[in-house]
């Protein structure tokens, strides 16, 4: 019986191509509006890090000036300052931990003829690769010795090792970054986190680091940090060690706690640290600590852009003037298909049988629409690439979800269009009708 | 007019139609308005004026790798040398770029103590040659000298004694007095460092075109001695593109130890900073096209079919004296009177729309002059979608009344 309705429904829409070709085409523009934002906001609010992102938590000590919070209602901010980074890392008082900051060197390639770069480097523990997981090519993280001493090693990604070595196995090679000579311990493979999100104040979709070196180099080398700093009072004297020893915060400090226990004594530890520095003269403000997981941590710094939100809004309100619409052509269409109903219930077909064979032709015209919805979303997509450049990068991607999400809300909104048209015209008398035939 | 009684009575007889139509207009009209709203507040943000001459302007940033990279010596044999190439008025080594989303600042108090007035400021460390190589206007005082200048090391703070702010930071740490009467006063970075502003100069953005305070901004007459610089360059007007790759092969062929990061356009960098700006509005503008267009469509097969199921009362009305005119102005207004009631709908809608996105995005508030504008526009629409099936219902014959369908 479906494929018959199929088949009426076939030779109903051929009956009226223009009327069809403009339902489908309104369907399709709707689908398309939607299609296309709600990739971007799906993306953007994507779980970076689905299997562990309730383990891993963001730290947040509130070292901030006393008279004014860092953000209005009393938020903590948003990064450590280094004393904190490393006490919390030598206290160890998590299963996993990590320091991070964002750095840059220029790597001198030793083969004739390559041009100097610009590397972006992250200056982290090697606890950093059991937290995020990476997927490694070759080698591994350095070692906890490494970590203490500050050793001269560094992890690559792929497009480095590929760009220094031609994507061999580098492990053991070394390279020139601040005229010293840094030895390769791992080689990462292929590796995107969208979004970045363990360190989103340098931006939240920009892309991965060149490298990957201890944390200890930021004070050893003197580094230079290429994130944000931001500072409630100047450092108490002059040089390096001063400005280290600061109040100024650039550094993100990640945890891995595996249950509630573990993060509620996470927690107390936290207060306590905090506690005793207060001895010391630091934390004027009131406790104010703070555990956020990935997404917890997402929310917060508000990672899906305003704009983007805003514009699915309006997509969502599009839609529903397609729909609007093609419940006013649907109707249009079924009225103008009076006769041919009411021969139908004059020779027996039920109101039900009626009802669901105009049920199928609203779901094929839906159908249709949600192909040629697919198609626009992803010309809107590009459109959306070529519009925003890097700044969305990566981000205008159809996927098997999408497209699946994409068809089933082509095929609902049209069974939602069409229930009031059909149910119309499956009342009209048979009888009226076959008269004036 | 005298139609308008039977007109409505027969809209009230078949509903469906009439309100589908409605509603689509004032969902198009939601939509719409609070675009249009958003296309000309984002057109503002990008309209303002940074203060600089962008368009005969352009950058160079490099950076030194080499363990005897000499910055001090460097910088200043490069800036000699930019300056004296043909068709540039000037350069000057600066630590960030206006509009280029990088950057530091500080906050200055207009007098010591903890509650003095203060105001966050975009840092500029640049030599005497800033203001003309950025084309800025001195309003009141004057410029830094060749001897004001010092080096600034990397990650030590002490602030010069002499400085220059903008209007509007001037403006903002002391509220009562003109550019003029601000000169000479002293001003504090934390408690402790008293600088005095030596000069007060009209127009200047801060690097981070998102920041609220885009307009307060310091010159401090510091040259960076750090292995990263920016070089800011002005030509003469309409040289930029024949002296911006000359500049770049100057600097590229000297052999001291670096290389150039990036180089471009000023008016680049600011076409860069306001990307997501200007993307918004292309996509609200085709998202305003393509929904008139939709209803648009939407009206005219609606209609096309209302006029269909009457086509024998058309007929009848025609055998019985009405004339074309007639019957086209039936529709007409019928028309006019369902949009109207949908954009009626679409002004409360409108600002509806607007108070959500007001309260949970930072929007600014509606500009109430968008609604009548766009009423307008939506019942001409809706008048002009009309128009082809009206006409043709005009032309059906009178005969029609006397046949079956």
């Amino acid at each position: 019986m479906f494929f018959y309705y199929c088949r009426l429904a076939w030779l109903s829409i051929r009956r009226n191509p223009v009327l069809s070709t403009l339902m489908m085409a309104a369907i399709a523009l709707g689908i398309g509006a939607a299609m296309t934002t709600l990739t971007i906001n799906y993306l953007m609010s994507a779980n970076p890090i689905p299997g562990k992102s309730e383990q891993l938590f963001y730290v947040q000590l509130d070292s901030w000036d006393p008279n004014q919070p860092y953000a209005e209602p009393n938020e903590p901010p948003d990064q450590l300052t280094y004393r904190d980074a490393t006490n919390l890392k030598e206290a160890r008082q998590a299963k996993l931990q990590a320091a991070m900051t964002q750095s840059a060197a220029v790597i001198e390639p030793k083969e004739l003829g390559k041009k100097p770069f610009m590397a972006y480097l992250r200056l982290t523990h090697n606890d950093f690769f059991e937290l995020f997981e990476p997927p490694f090519l070759y080698g591994q993280g350095w070692s906890d010795e490494a970590d203490k001493s500050g050793r001269l090693t560094i992890v690559l990604s792929k497009k480095t090792n590929d760009e220094l070595f031609d994507g061999a196995n580098s492990v053991g090679e070394t390279i020139t970054m601040m005229d010293r000579e840094f030895e390769v311990v791992g080689v990462l493979d292929e590796w995107q986190l969208k979004p970045r999100f363990y360190d989103v104040t340098t931006g939240a979709f920009n892309s991965m680091e060149h490298g990957y070196v201890p944390f200890k180099l930021r004070e050893t080398l003197e580094m230079p940090n290429s994130g944000n700093t931001n500072c409630w009072k100047s450092p108490d004297g002059e040089g390096f060690q001063a400005f280290l020893q600061s109040e100024c915060i650039n550094y993100q400090f990640w945890v891995q706690l595996d249950d509630a226990d573990a993060e509620q004594d996470y927690m107390s530890f936290l207060n306590a640290y905090v506690e005793q520095q207060k001895q010391l003269g630091r934390f004027p403000r009131p406790l104010n600590n703070r555990l956020s997981d990935v997404m917890e941590w997402m929310e917060n710094q508000q990672v899906v852009d305003d704009d983007a939100q805003v514009m699915f809004y309006l997509a969502l309100m599009f839609l529903l003037v397609c729909l609007l619409n093609t419940v006013g052509l649907l109707l249009t269409k079924f009225v103008s298909k009076s006769g041919e109903i009411a021969l139908r219930r004059a020779v027996g077909a039920s109101r039900a049988d009626l009802y669901w064979q105009h049920l199928v032709e609203s779901a094929l015209i839906g159908v249709g629409g949600g192909a040629g919805g697919l198609i626009l979303a992803w010309l809107g997509l590009q459109g959306i690439k070529s519009l925003y450049g890097d700044n969305l990068a990566g981000l205008a991607e159809l996927d098997l979800t999408l497209v699946a999400i994409g068809i089933v809300l082509a095929i609902v909104s049209s069974l939602l269009a069409g229930a009031y048209p059909t149910w119309r015209a499956c009342r009209i008398p048979p009888a009226s009708q076959l008269k004036t035939q | 007019m005298n139609h308008l009684g039977p007109i409505f009575r027969a809209l009230l007889r078949n509903k469906v139609g009439a309100v589908l139509i409605a509603l689509q207009v004032a969902v198009t009209m939601t939509i719409v308005v609070n675009a249009i709203h958003l296309i000309s507040s984002r057109s503002d943000l990008i309209a303002r004026d940074s203060g600089l001459d962008e368009s005969n302007q352009f950058y160079i940033t490099t950076i030194g790798y080499d363990q005897n990279y000499d910055a001090r010596y460097v910088t200043d044999t490069d800036l000699d040398s930019l300056r004296q190439l043909p068709g540039v008025v000037d350069a000057v080594q600066i630590n960030a770029l206006p509009m280029s989303n990088s950057g530091s600042s500080t906050t200055i108090k207009n007098a010591a103590g903890e509650d003095a007035g203060d105001a966050g400021a975009a840092l500029y460390y640049v030599d005497d040659h800033a203001l003309n190589t950025m084309g800025i206007e001195l309003l009141a005082g004057e410029n830094f000298n060749a001897t004001d200048i010092t080096w600034r090391e990397m990650n030590k703070g002490t602030m010069p004694q002499k400085i220059m702010i903008t209007a509007t930071l001037a403006q903002s740490l002391f509220p009562d007095l003109e550019p003029e009467q601000v000169v000479d006063k002293t001003l504090f970075n934390g408690d402790d460092e008293p600088m005095t502003v030596i000069g007060v100069i009209k127009q200047l953005h801060a690097p981070w075109v998102g920041w609220g305070n885009i307009e307060h901004a310091m010159l401090v007459p510091q040259k960076s001695d750090s292995v990263y610089a920016h070089y800011l360059v002005r030509t003469e007007p309409g040289q930029r593109a024949t002296v911006m790759p000359e500049a770049l092969a100057k600097i590229e062929q000297r052999d001291v130890g670096r290389m150039v990061l990036e180089h471009d356009t000023m008016t680049q960098v600011r076409a860069d900073s306001y990307r997501n700006d200007t993307a918004l509005q292309s996509i609200l503008w085709a998202i305003i096209v393509t929904l008139m267009l939709i209803t648009a469509l939407g009206i005219v097969g609606l209609i096309s079919f209302t006029i269909n199921r009457r086509r024998r009362q058309i007929g009848t009305r025609r055998a019985l004296g009405a004339s074309r005119g007639d019957i086209m102005s039936y529709f007409l207004t019928e028309n006019l009177l369902i949009t109207l009631t949908g954009v009626v709908i679409g002004g409360m809608g409108s600002v509806g729309l607007n108070i959500v996105l007001v309260n949970n995005f930072d929007l600014p508030r509606l500009d109430y002059i968008y609604l009548p504008i766009a009423m307008v526009c939506l019942v001409v629409v809706g008048l002009a979608a009309v128009f082809g099936p009206a006409l043709r219902a005009a032309h059906i014959s009178p005969a029609t009344a006397t046949r079956n369908i």
